[in-house]
This record gives structure tokens, C-alpha cells and sequence, in this order.
């Protein structure tokens, strides 16, 4: 699938699942061009920033972003990097 | 033994334990070589388990850990994380302290 295509799928997985008042995603799959585990799959950085963090530890919401695109993860996604903020915390500047 | 029982007994019977692409010393993937390079700056003995050699554990550890994507770190057996959540604890300074206790209490 092209690379534009898979960044459409992946914002409307997180826009429809997590309401993020900023969704930033950036293609890194040019990093792993022929590397041994990607399997076809891209890499993608995400930074989410939601309410929906709030009062939750990043273990969890690392698996609230990777619940919301679990269907392309099996086969569109072989990595993603995830910062996953708070509207509270991004103003703040803090991780 | 099946392959959830590997992983148990494997995630229970070491303290520190990575499931990664390719080993500590040649890893296959940017995302395991990073996180393995923490754990060895923390100074830890800890265990690892080459997913491209096992394909049964590749695809059961996602389940068993909710968790899709390698590495995973697991410490005293609980799931801490994947590469960026255990990149985020040593630039905190928490995995030191978590491999410290490892380390005194074994």
C-alpha cells in the first residue's frame, strides 16, 4: 500500500479511537529499507495528544494508541514510535 | 512444553528478559539494538530470546503480553515495556533503579 495511504489509515484509526486535539505522523520507513524484521510493513512516529491520557501511565497509553490501529498493525505497520501527551502536558513542554 | 508455558516459564525464571530481533550482541533492528544497549548500561545480568529463531514465540508473545510490536522487556515478571517506554525509564533514571533491585535482590 502506498506510503500517503497508510498515514490516511492510520490518522482516521486515531482521530476515530483517541479524539486527539493534535495527531502528528511522520513516515520514518525510509530507515528500514531492506532491514531483516520489517516484513513490507512501514515505520511511522506518532505524537498523540488527548484528553483521553489523562490519569493513565504511558505503558497504558502506549496500548491505547496500539489498540486503536490493531487492525493495521498486522499487516500495513511494522513499528511505531509513540508520544503520547496530555493537552495539559504538551503545554506545559514536559513528556 | 507449549509455547505459553515457554514464555511463562521463561518471563518467571529470569529477573531481567528481552524479547528481541537478532541478539544483544548482533541485533536486527534499530528498536531492539536501542533498548538492549539500556539494559546494558544499567549494569544488569538479564536474559534474552531471539524472536527471528522462534517463530512460535513471536507469534504468541503479543498475546501473552498485550503488547504487538519486539522488543519487549519484561522485569521480575511484569511487561515494562517496548523501545520507547524503556528508552523514557533509563533517561529518567528508573530502569537503573529497577535493574539495582534485581541485581540486590538476586
Amino acid at each position: 500500500m502506498p506510503e500517503n495511504d497508510r498515514i490516511s489509515l492510520l490518522r482516521a484509526h486515531l482521530d476515530q479511537a483517541l479524539s486527539p486535539v493534535r495527531l502528528e505522523i511522520v513516515d520514518e520507513s525510509h530507515k528500514h529499507i531492506g532491514h531483516a524484521g520489517a516484513g513490507g510493513g512501514g515505520h511511522f512516529n506518532v505524537t498523540v495528544v488527548s484528553p483521553a491520557f489523562a490519569g493513565k501511565s504511558t505503558l497504558e497509553r502506549h496500548r491505547l494508541v496500539y489498540l486503536a490501529v490493531a487492525v493495521l498493525m498486522r499487516t500495513e505497520i511494522h513499528a511505531l514510535g509513540i508520544r503520547a501527551l496530555t493537552p495539559e502536558e504538551e503545554k506545559d513542554g514536559c513528556q | 512444553m507449549d509455547v505459553m508455558d515457554r514464555i511463562k516459564s521463561t518471563v518467571a525464571s529470569n529477573p531481567v528478559v528481552i524479547f528481541m530481533k537478532g541478539t544483544p550482541d548482533f541485533p536486527q533492528c534499530g528498536f531492539s539494538m536501542r533498548t538492549v544497549q539500556a539494559l546494558k548500561a544499567c549494569n544488569v545480568d538479564f536474559a534474552y530470546v531471539d524472536i527471528l529463531a522462534e517463530p512460535e514465540i513471536r507469534a504468541s508473545l503479543p498475546g501473552f503480553s498485550n503488547w504487538p510490536t519486539f522488543p519487549q522487556v519484561f522485569i521480575n515478571g511484569e511487561f515494562i515495556g517496548g523501545c520507547d517506554i524503556t528508552l523514557d525509564l533509563f533517561q529518567k533514571g528508573e530502569l537503573q533503579i529497577m535493574a539495582a533491585q534485581v541485581a540486590t535482590k538476586n
